[in-house]
Parts: C-alpha cells; sequence; structure tokens
C-alpha cells in the first residue's frame, strides 16, 4: 500500500516539471502495463502469490529476486506460456489475457527467454522473422529479399557486425544471444522482457546491449530486465521490483538504492557480505599437478599447473578461452592431444570420466541444465546416480541407504524441496545446484572441479555455495573453480590463473590483484 | 571451435570432404563396375528406365522427407499407396469388365480419382499428424498404428481382390501415356506421362519446401520445436499440414502405381514407405531434424533405384538385395550423423 502512495506522489511531481523535461517524464510516468494480483500454483509449489508489477513507458524496471522467487513464471504469464491461476494483467490501460506467445508478440510484448530458444541448424534471418516472414507482394511465398534487407537494417541500427545468412549453430553463444536481441527488438514492441541477457555475453557486448536498451527507451519502450549481477541493475535500470517466494515485496527507484538494501529485500534478511571471511586453509602438500596438458578437438594448448591441497584455485578468462575445456580434459569427459597428469605425485590417465571419479575427482559442469541434472528424474535419483555402487548389495540397490544419504545431503546443504521424490526441475536453479554438489560429494572426491557453480544463481544461494566451497576446502578437498564473475573469483578462491586463447596467459594471487590485471592477461592471447 | 581445428589439417579436411560424399562417390564407383560388368547397363533404355523407376517413387520420398524433416518419421506411406491405388483402380475400371468390383458401374473422370486418392490420403496424414502435434504421441507409433489401420481397412473392403482391367483413359491414355518415344539401336524408349508429373510434383514441393512461410515454420519445428513456438509459430498446424502432404503424396503415389502395375493387389505399395525412408536418409534428410534439401531426396531415391537396377542387372537375387540396402542404409545414417556429432 505505502509503494503505491509513493508512486502517487512522485506523479505529481512529475507534472510539476517544466519544458523538455515534463514531457519526458510524463512519458515515463505514463503506465505501459500493469499486472496485479497475480497467481500461479504448481504441484506442489505456489510459484506466484498475489504478485504484482507495474512498468512505465521509457523505463528500464528491473525485477528482482533469489532463483524460485517467481520473476521467470510471472513474465511467462504474461507473455502467454503460463496460464495464470488468477489475476489481471492490464496492457495500457486495457486488460489483456495472453493465450500464446504468438498473441503476445502481436500485441507487443517481446521476450527474450533465459534459455536460448533457437532453431541452430537454420541462418540467422529465417530465426529472427520466425513465425512472421515477409511475403512477396501477393503470392504466398517468402520474400528472401525483403527478409535480408530488414535484417541488415535491423543489424544496422543495432550496431551490429552479423552476416544474416550465418547458420546459427556456427556461431559463438554471446553472438547467438546478440541476435535474440534483435530479434526482439525487431518487434518493434512496446514491452520487452529481457530475462538474464547478459549471461552469456563479454563485457564488450553489454556494453552494447546497454546502448541498446537506452535506445529502446528513449523510443518509449518499457523494459523488463530480469538479472542476478547487481551492479549491471543499478546501473541501467529506472525503477526496481523485488520479488520473494511468488510474492511482492517492493518496489523502489533504482538511484536511491545500495546493493545491501537490494540484497536485504530479496533474502529478507540482514546480509551484510556477499562473500564468506576468507580462511586459510591451504596446505603444503600438492595434490594435482598438471604437465602439458592439451586437447585434440578443442582450444586448449600446453596447459600447466599445480594444486595444493585445500586450496581454491580459481580459473580466469573469457568465454571461449579453454577453461571449461581445462577441467573436461582433466577429467577426462574430453580427448586429450597430449600432457601429464600426477595426483599426488603419481601419474594417472583419467582416460574416461568414470575412470577419473574412481581418482577421487568431479566436475560440476558449465549448464545445469543441459550436462548437470536428469529433469525428469526426482531429488533421490540425482543424488545417488554418481555414487550408486556404494548402495549396492549384489546386484540390488538399497533403497533405505539411498534415502538416507540423499536425507544427509538436503539436511547439510540446505536444500529446499518438497521432498526426495520431487521431480529436480520442479527446484530453484539454486537448489538443484545443491543437488548436484550433493551428488558429487557422496562420490567422496578429493578434486572438485567446478565449472561456474553459481551460473544463474541468486544471491542467497550463491552464499550458501561459497560458504560450502569454503567448508570443502578446509575438510582438506581441493576446488578448481571457473567462473566468469570476477569478483566471486577475488572473493572466493586463493590464486588465479588466467586463461586466454586456449594457453594459460598467467597466475595472479587472488589477494593482491585488481580486476585489471585478470582482464589484461585474460586478453594477451586473443 | 571448428576455425581453429582447421590450420595445418589439409590431410583431415581432404578426408572430411570425401566423407561427406562418401556415399555418392561408393554409387558412382557401384555404377562403373556394373557398367564395365555389364555394358548394357549404360545404355539408354536402361538408363531412362531407372529414370522413370526413380519417378515413380519419388513423391513419396517427398512426402515422407517434409516428415523427417520434423523429427518425426512415417511408415503409413506404403500402405496409403496400396489403399488408394485400389480407390482408383475400382474407380477407373473398364467399365465392361465381367467382374468389374463396382458393378455396372462406369469409371469416373480422371482428375476427380486423383483429388479423391489424394484426399483419401491427407485424411489420414490429419489422424497422424494430429495425435503427433496434439497428443504428443511419437510419430513412429502413430504411423505404425496406422500403418496397420489403413491394411485392415483396405484388406476388408478388397476381400484381397486383384483389380485389373483398368480404363484406357487412366492408364495408356494418362499415366503410362508415352510422353515422347524414340529408338535407339532397335530398342524402343519410352519416356511415360508419369514422369513428367513428378516433375512437376517435385518443382511444387521445391517451392513449397524453400520459399514458403509454411516450409521454413516446417524446418524451425524440426530444428527447435520449442523456439517455433515461442516466436509465434503455429506448432500444432505445421506438424499437421507436413503430414497432410506427405499423405497426399501417398494418395497420388498409389493412383500413380496401380495404373503403372496395370493392377491393385495386396502387394501394391508393399514396403514403398521403408525405399522411400532409405532413399530419403541417403539423400542426406537427418533423423535430426531440421536438415534436408529437395535435391538430395531426388538424389537418394535415384540412388537407391541404381542399387536396385545394379543387382538386377549383376544378376544378384532379391534376397541380397536386402542385406545390400540394408547396409546402405546403416552407412549412410553414420556419414550422417558426423555432421551432428561434437567431437570433444
Amino acid at each position: 500500500m505505502g509503494q503505491e502512495k509513493v508512486s502517487l506522489r512522485k506523479e505529481g511531481i512529475g507534472q510539476t516539471f517544466s519544458g523538455v523535461q515534463e514531457s519526458r517524464d510524463k512519458q515515463r510516468q505514463e503506465i505501459l502495463l500493469h499486472m496485479e494480483g497475480m497467481n500461479k500454483s504448481f504441484p506442489g509449489v505456489k510459484a506466484l502469490d498475489n504478485a504484482r508489477l507495474t512498468v512505465r513507458a521509457g523505463s528500464v524496471h528491473a525485477l528482482m529476486g533469489e532463483n524460485g522467487a517467481g520473476k521467470s513464471t510471472l513474465m511467462k504469464c504474461l507473455f502467454g506460456i503460463y496460464s495464470k491461476d488468477s489475476g489481471r494483467i492490464f496492457l495500457e490501460g486495457k486488460e489483456v489475457n495472453f493465450k500464446s506467445s504468438r498473441e503476445a508478440l502481436d500485441n507487443g510484448v517481446a521476450m527474450v527467454h533465459q534459455e536460448l530458444n533457437q532453431a541452430l541448424k537454420r541462418n540467422v534471418m529465417d530465426n529472427i522473422w520466425l513465425g512472421r516472414y515477409p511475403k512477396m507482394k501477393g503470392l504466398p511465398l517468402v520474400s528472401e529479399k525483403q527478409m535480408y534487407q530488414d535484417t541488415v537494417e535491423v543489424f544496422e541500427k543495432l550496431g551490429l557486425d552479423i552476416n544474416p545468412r550465418t547458420i546459427m549453430s556456427k556461431m559463438p553463444v554471446s553472438q547467438r544471444q546478440m541476435v535474440e536481441i534483435a530479434k526482439a527488438v525487431s518487434f518493434n514492441s512496446k514491452i520487452i522482457v529481457l530475462d538474464e541477457p547478459t549471461s552469456s555475453l563479454t563485457e564488450v557486448e553489454v556494453e552494447h546491449l546497454f546502448k541498446i536498451i537506452n535506445m529502446l527507451k528513449s523510443r518509449g519502450c518499457g523494459i523488463i530486465y530480469i538479472s542476478h549481477k547487481m551492479d549491471e541493475i543499478l546501473r541501467i535500470s529506472d525503477e526496481v521490483t523485488i520479488m520473494r517466494d511468488g510474492q511482492y515485496i517492493a518496489t523502489k527507484d533504482a538511484e536511491n538504492l545500495t546493493k545491501e538494501e537490494i540484497i536485504r529485500l530479496m533474502v529478507g534478511r540482514e546480509m551484510t557480505n556477499q562473500f564468506p571471511q576468507k580462511i586459510d586453509t591451504v596446505q603444503d602438500e600438492e595434490i594435482l599437478r598438471v604437465e602439458g596438458l592439451s586437447a585434440q578437438y578443442s582450444l586448449l594448448n600446453d596447459v600447466s599447473f599445480s594444486l595444493k591441497k585445500g586450496e581454491i584455485l580459481g580459473i580466469a578468462g573469457l568465454d571461449g578461452s579453454g577453461r571449461t575445456e581445462l577441467l573436461e580434459n582433466i577429467f577426462g569427459a574430453a580427448t586429450r592431444r597430449g600432457g601429464k597428469i600426477y595426483k599426488e605425485g603419481q601419474l594417472i590417465d583419467n582416460a574416461c570420466p568414470k575412470s577419473a571419479i574412481g581418482n577421487g575427482f568431479a566436475l560440476l559442469t558449465e549448464e545445469r541444465r543441459a550436462t548437470g541434472i536428469f529433469s525428469i528424474l526426482d531429488v533421490k535419483e540425482n543424488t545417488v546416480v554418481a555414487s550408486l555402487k556404494k548402495y549396492m548389495t549384489f546386484i540390488f540397490l538399497n533403497d533405505k541407504a539411498m534415502e538416507d544419504k540423499t536425507d544427509e545431503m538436503i539436511n547439510a546443504m540446505s536444500i529446499k524441496t518438497p521432498g526426495q521424490k520431487t521431480k529436480i526441475r520442479a527446484l530453484s536453479g539454486g537448489n538443484q545446484q545443491k543437488v548436484i554438489f550433493g551428488r558429487w560429494l557422496l562420490t567422496e572426491p578429493d578434486v572438485l572441479l567446478l565449472d561456474e557453480p553459481t551460473r544463474g544463481i541468486d544471491v542467497g544461494a550463491k552464499y550458501e555455495i561459497y560458504q560450502l566451497i569454503q567448508n570443502l576446502a578446509k575438510e582438506g578437498k581441493s576446488v578448481v573453480m571457473v567462473s566468469s564473475e570476477m569478483s566471486e573469483l577475488l572473493g572466493v578462491c586463493n590464486r588465479i590463473l588466467v586463461m586466454s586463447g586456449g594457453r594459460l596467459a598467467g597466475e595472479v594471487d587472488a589477494d593482491n590483484t585488481s580486476q585489471e590485471e585478470i582482464m589484461t592477461l585474460a586478453a594477451k592471447y586473443v | 571451435m571448428s576455425q581453429t581445428k582447421v590450420e595445418n589439417r589439409q590431410p583431415a579436411d581432404v578426408l572430411n570432404w570425401i566423407l561427406d560424399r562418401a556415399m555418392i562417390i561408393l554409387i558412382i564407383l557401384l555404377a562403373i563396375v556394373v557398367a564395365i560388368l555389364r555394358p548394357a547397363f549404360i545404355r539408354i533404355p536402361s538408363i531412362v528406365n531407372l529414370l522413370c523407376l526413380t519417378a515413380a517413387r519419388l513423391p513419396m520420398a517427398l512426402g515422407v522427407a517434409g516428415c523427417i524433416v520434423l523429427a518425426g518419421t512415417d511408415l503409413s506411406g506404403g500402405r496409403v499407396a496400396g489403399l488408394t491405388g485400389f480407390i482408383s483402380a475400382i474407380l477407373l475400371q473398364s467399365a465392361g469388365t465381367a467382374t468389374r468390383f463396382l458393378q455396372g458401374g462406369q469409371p469416373l473422370p480422371v482428375p476427380l480419382v486423383i483429388l479423391i486418392a489424394m484426399v483419401v490420403g491427407g485424411t489420414i496424414g490429419v489422424v497422424n499428424g494430429f495425435c503427433m502435434g496434439k497428443f504428443k504421441l511419437h510419430p513412429f507409433i502413430v504411423t505404425l498404428a496406422t500403418q496397420l489401420i489403413t491394411y485392415g481397412v483396405y484388406l476388408t473392403v478388397s476381400n484381397s481382390k486383384q483389380v485389373s482391367s483398368l480404363d484406357p483413359s487412366y492408364s495408356t491414355n494418362f499415366v503410362i501415356k508415352p510422353l515422347f518415344e524414340f529408338t535407339v539401336g532397335g530398342i524402343r524408349t519410352v519416356v511415360p506421362m508419369y514422369v513428367l508429373l513428378a516433375i512437376i510434383l517435385t518443382a511444387i514441393m521445391w517451392v513449397v519446401w524453400n520459399k514458403t512461410a509454411f516450409g521454413k515454420n516446417m524446418f524451425a519445428v524440426g530444428s527447435n520445436e520449442e523456439a517455433a513456438r515461442v516466436s509465434g509459430v503455429n506448432v500444432l498446424f505445421t506438424i499437421v499440414v507436413t503430414f497432410i502432404i506427405a499423405g497426399a503424396l501417398y494418395g497420388y503415389t498409389g493412383f500413380i502405381e496401380a495404373a503403372r502395375i496395370g493392377t491393385s493387389g495386396p502387394s501394391l505399395g508393399l514396403s514403398y514407405e521403408n525405399d522411400a525412408i532409405s532413399a530419403v536418409v541417403i539423400g542426406g534428410v537427418s533423423f535430426v531434424g531440421g536438415t534436408g534439401k529437395i535435391s538430395g531426396v531426388i538424389l537418394g531415391v535415384f540412388m537407391m533405384q541404381l542399387i536396385i537396377a545394379s543387382m538386377t542387372f549383376l544378376g544378384i537375387s532379391g534376397s541380397i538385395t536386402y542385406i545390400i540396402k540394408g547396409g546402405v542404409i546403416l552407412i549412410a545414417c553414420i556419414l550422417d550423423m558426423r555432421k551432428y556429432r561434437t567431437k570433444k
């Protein structure tokens, strides 16, 4: 209620401004989209509980909340992918209820989905105009010429240098993401929803995206921006709506907000630190030594490093610099061209993941949905899948033992799940990630290879994962952690290796380095 | 990633180039071997015959190719052709035939019968497409079921009877009417009407696949159904129409085959769907979905017929031909998957 009063008062102030300022502010004040009383339940979960959202024209409205707070669900209800249980949606004052994406798009609502939904075998322009191909005059045929021109025009306007005829699968993920954004823009929509648009963009591309967003803003579009990256939110947005557990918490002007305030509203409690206090866990004993590791089919050349017991080693680098490939090659999930791996001084081969697991390695993969979770299996099955042998009597699995171990993991990591029998896909990203951590901990590894362990996870859960990593180090386990978030590497790791162009560009001490130094190294062999 | 792989690896590139075209190369080699052993193989009459057979089988392959582009398949083709072949035959049996199936009737106009055959096929296509698109059944299961149902319907209605004595307006004056004929080395060679019809149908299908929004949607659905859906494509419609077109082409095939063979019986259309699917796969339309070209389908059907013809010329028995066909499909698929498998 208090919030409404605030916004009403602000409208009043807006009218007293003069000249250009007034008209621009008036445009901004105009309410484009209003959602209220939104409810949506899934079996076992109340995803939206009386949620609401008001977006003004010509503004960037950030939607924030921990994973599972209901942001994506709210947007999917708007976009016609989910049908809401109850609630009302007003677009420019008129009540709407889109039954399909098509209807939403036709009425000026476009969305860039968190998971890139693209026809990878088709080319760029086929993807951009999918569902609304330009026709030749008077014929039921698609005009390729028109399509090409239109695509070039859109790209020129946005300053993108992409050939419209390139097959999608031949482009890096970041470019595909930009194509998806260009597609949303090309609808000339009034409302554009960007769900985690920067998750796979490089910093230069993020800057580019912000320019595009500012352009859309000046056009009078309302942009709903979902992201976990606080700095981005504070920089780009005008207003911020915070959700928690499917409920509306607050809407505030971005300029009066601080990171701490947002975090407090999101998690519902005071959180002073983004990272747990670092403690010295590094022991003298070397656990892993890698010498001259090179990959056969991917970009990884002559990488050597060593890892001590209890050490948390960060791997920094740009997308495509060989970070993931390094982990996969150590774990035997990719074909090696050369190189040796020593564990506790012994030469091991880690020819395949199975042998790597036997040697005490664990790999938490980068893409949780694609290569982490078994989405149709339940929490228990996902937890025990890598350590089934331990619950085996002769050839039979012992259900009780598996349930006990799963319970142990659920409690140890405070995994929020209705039960062991819940399908893992029903959990939030952070909880899914914890289940996968549990899966690997049950294999009792000595070396944990973590590839983007906190990608797409909310602040509260991130902190818990950092804590978890630190606890593992304290227990004498060693961690190699790849991350695109530099602050995370600086905040959690002891030492950071920087990769560039498939090679090792340098090594820095996490406590005595800067983001600039790491960036410089990351660009060394590009 | 592929860019970095290319440098300093010319031998691998050559190997890849060859492997990408291995199917064509193998079959050309086969043709050369057969031509050396049996010179008659490359005389005009046998080549024309090969092209005619290709034309007869092409429409069904074009239909099933659409289903495979959707990352589906269609097993009903052969039996649909069997049914529509029978329908065409009884509607166009000569008026005076003693054992006329529809006693005392007159042959209907040929264009009307073509239409009926294609509508019957299209109707079965509706069932296939709807079950796949709406109930999310795997098309393998759906079309297996409709294959059985169609065959059952055919057997019940026809009583497994052979229907021959087809009206000249259907056979000799239309489907197998010589379009042009010529004599080379004393042998009379005929190019029949259905070759022209196949060319026209292929041209239409090329336009549908490459130049219409429906065609592009079909590829998009095959490549990523969810992407198509959130882009506003009517996925169900796209699937159903793809299967309708396929069904109509099977119906047309039945119409042509009854006249081409001169009779309709329980064996008409037998395992045509297998030949069509094999040809399509050899032609590079991948079961992965979302890829394929009309030119590939034509080439696939041609190569399939070339293999069969080669076996005949070499005097290899039909039993062995099955083994060879199966082997060819396996090799074609292995070569095809190379393109989609990312090596790590």
